[in-house]
């Protein structure tokens, strides 16, 4: 049982991060499609910064490094979205798909070439970082405590702050429900886009990193991240893009998630003999009947998704 | 009345802009290149852009260029599916699950039931046309975005197809029996096909019945009242509904006939026997998602979707001819993924051609008017 809570808050950690940031981005009015890509990307860079730190580094080091490298290169690669929605009026839906694909494709490609730079007979798309990894858990008992459950905590508590109590958080808002109103006093529509999707690209970067963190010590890059970008979608529609709700479905996406990876150790659940396949599909049937019961009152932001005319009332 | 000059035209507008994206996605994916290792970075190119003329002899030519006709039947299929949904207005990224599903069925109805191959073919166009109402359903009556639905209906599909399929797979390897040996009436015919390629038996029927959905598509999107509707659904939901449409059913075929016409690209490839499905997959097959590139890139018109799937699939295949000692076949998807990036910003090459065009046609106009002044002031 504690391994489950354990893997629980672990994934419900990453779907809260990438959520979050799903959630500027749209309050901005930008639907971000490509935080599945945008997790791979940063995946990908924190993966390489703890594949080539020196293995006698401080460990604090090695986290705070590892971060900066997530962020650095997932950030970088929401800007593509942000210049081709925001600038350029591109569709939404295309570029979010584009990125997602590109993302692992980029991935794939980078990391076979990095491991048959080192060996030429690796042709595969792995990093492993075991001894990286180490410094990212705490051992409490049996419990593995992992560092990106107190970073998902500030993250959702800074998102609340954010959003409901300062002026910047207000004017992002603003620009999802009616751009042309928000431009009339003043607000520049563009450049308050632009920061909701670098923040959701900071959040989906450090979901990324978190979730190749959260249970095994080496990432197949050609398998992306599965899904879960859309999946922590799913989790933002479910907390119909406020925080807090979000917070608490990420919490029972996260346990649907977390079954699949320790129902062998659950008595009546393994005497069940159901077979794996049907606890790796649990997750996303769960979204699609959560997602059918609750997308029919949606609180979406008004105006997410149409680029910014100026000229329109 | 002047008659409308070529560089008006709306389809001359969209071929160039997909050569633009052509050109600049080849060209981003050889800087790639470069970066990884500049020295074989020019042959590497070449060679995704060669494919089958890699090699010399014109035997192996034909042959080899008989497989990338083999998969971009199904290609073509998926990027039907993905444009047909898109002129009602809808995103189907759900075409990758639906080719999995059309797989799935075809294979275990041939592999476990022996039915022949026309039989196989109707069942994978059933069950995709369930599987893709189920998010027209969604759709029309929860309010659910159908790129989400879509998304999770791939992957569990995904697994629902492993574990189907585990049933009619090989006992030492995890991939499923071949269909010619273990059930030779469900292989596709090849009508005599395969004699133009040098005897390449996976060059099937598959290919002309896709060109001829493809027209089938076309007429029913232009010239029937049914495509009308779809297209005023399209255009804007609630003025058809105001018109007197059936709005939400119209969503629900839609999605439905996409997830048909995925499905058999997915019959269309597994079908010829050419590959076999792996019981073990950990990924949603890259077809569905080419698709969407060769729908975009086809200027979302199905005559030029034809072109667009081979072209995409012509890259795809031609990925495996790379000096793999430095790169990876990954590159062509690198190069598919820039594409669709790139189609994101045909609105805006179009719109910058439409302004090019009428400043050209404002300044003749008035250099017309000036001879036109010229020769009133000399009378």
């Amino acid at each position: 049982m504690l391994l489950l809570l354990q893997y629980t808050l672990i994934f419900a950690s990453v779907l809260l991060l990438v959520a979050l940031g799903g959630c500027y981005s749209e309050h901005s009015g930008v639907i971000n499609l490509g935080l599945e890509g945008i997790m791979v990307i940063g995946a990908l860079g924190g993966a390489l910064v703890m594949r080539f730190l020196p293995a006698t580094m401080n460990g604090f080091l090695v986290v705070l490094l590892t971060l900066l490298g997530a962020v650095g290169f997932g950030d970088l690669y929401s800007a593509l979205l942000a210049v081709a929605c925001i600038n350029f009026k591109a569709d939404q839906t295309i570029v979010g798909t584009a990125l997602n694909i590109l993302g692992t494709a980029l991935a794939t490609v980078l990391v076979k070439a990095i491991n048959m730079s080192i060996n030429p007979d690796d042709v595969s798309s792995t990093i492993q970082y075991v001894g990286a990894k180490r410094n990212f858990v705490a051992s409490i008992g049996s419990f593995q405590f992992n560092w990106f459950m107190v970073i998902a905590v500030i993250a959702l508590i800074v998102a609340y702050v954010v959003l409901y109590k300062t002026k910047f958080g207000l004017r992002l808002m603003a620009c999802g429900e009616h751009p042309q109103a928000a431009a009339s006093v003043g607000i520049n529509v563009y450049k308050m886009r632009w920061a909701g999707v670098l923040i959701s690209g900071v959040f989906g970067s450090l979901g990324g990193i978190s979730y190749i963190l959260a249970g095994v010590s080496e990432w197949k890059f050609e398998n992306g991240v599965a899904g879960f970008g859309f999946l922590a979608l799913a989790v933002m529609i479910f907390g119909q893009w406020k925080p807090t709700r979000i917070a608490l479905a990420a919490l029972l996406f996260g346990l649907f998630r977390a079954l699949s990876n320790v129902y062998i150790g659950i008595g009546f659940l393994a005497a069940l003999n159901i077979p794996s396949t049907v606890y790796n599909m649990l997750p996303y049937i769960i979204s699609l009947l959560v997602l059918a019961l609750t997308s029919k009152n949606s609180k979406a932001p008004k105006a997410e998704g149409i680029p910014y005319d100026p000229g329109m009332r | 009345m002047k008659k409308k000059s070529i560089f008006e035209s709306e389809g001359f507008q969209s071929l160039v802009a997909s050569l633009i994206c052509i050109v600049l996605g080849l060209l981003l994916g050889y800087i790639v290149l470069l970066l990884i290792n500049p020295a074989g970075a020019g042959t590497a190119i070449m060679a995704v852009i060669k494919n089958f003329l890699n090699y010399s002899k014109a035997a192996l030519q034909a042959k080899n260029f008989g497989n990338t006709l083999v998969k971009t039947a199904p290609l073509l299929m998926c990027a039907l599916s993905v444009l047909f949904c898109y002129k009602v207005g809808l995103f189907n990224i759900g075409a990758a699950g639906q080719y999995v599903i059309g797989a799935c069925i075809s294979i275990y109805a041939a592999l476990a039931w022996n039915l022949p191959w026309w039989l196989c073919i109707i069942l994978a166009i059933a069950v995709g046309f369930i599987y893709g109402a189920i998010v027209g359903l969604l759709k029309a009556y929860c309010n659910v975005n159908e790129v989400i639905s879509g998304i999770m209906l791939n992957w569990i599909g995904l697994y629902m197809t492993n574990m189907i399929l585990t049933g009619v797979k090989e006992s030492t390897s995890p991939y499923t029996l071949h269909l010619r040996s273990n059930s030779p009436g469900s292989v596709l015919p090849t009508l005599g096909l395969d004699k133009l390629f040098s005897n390449n038996e996976y060059v099937s029927l598959a290919i002309p019945l896709a060109i001829l959905i493809t027209i089938a598509i076309k007429i029913l999107l232009d010239k029937t009242k049914f495509g009308y509707e779809l297209k005023a659904t399209g255009y804007n939901k609630n003025a058809a509904k105001y018109a007197g449409m059936a709005e939400k059913s119209n969503i629900i075929v839609t999605l439905a006939i996409g997830g048909a016409l995925a499905a058999l690209g997915g019959a269309f490839l597994y079908l010829t026997d050419y590959e076999l499905w792996e019981c073990t997959s950990s990924a949603v097959p890259g077809m569905g998602f080419n698709g969407i590139a060769a729908a975009f890139l086809g200027g979302l018109n199905p005559v030029g979707t034809i072109f667009s799937s081979y072209f995409i699939q012509h890259i795809t295949t031609g990925g495996a001819y790379v000096d793999k000692t430095h790169y990876s076949s990954q590159i062509s998807d690198l190069i598919s993924a820039l594409i669709i990036y790139l189609c994101g910003f045909v609105g805006f090459m179009k719109l910058v051609m439409k302004r090019r065009i009428a400043q050209k046609q404002e300044r003749s106009k008035v250099t017309g008017e000036v001879i036109e002044n010229k020769e009133g002031g000399k009378k």
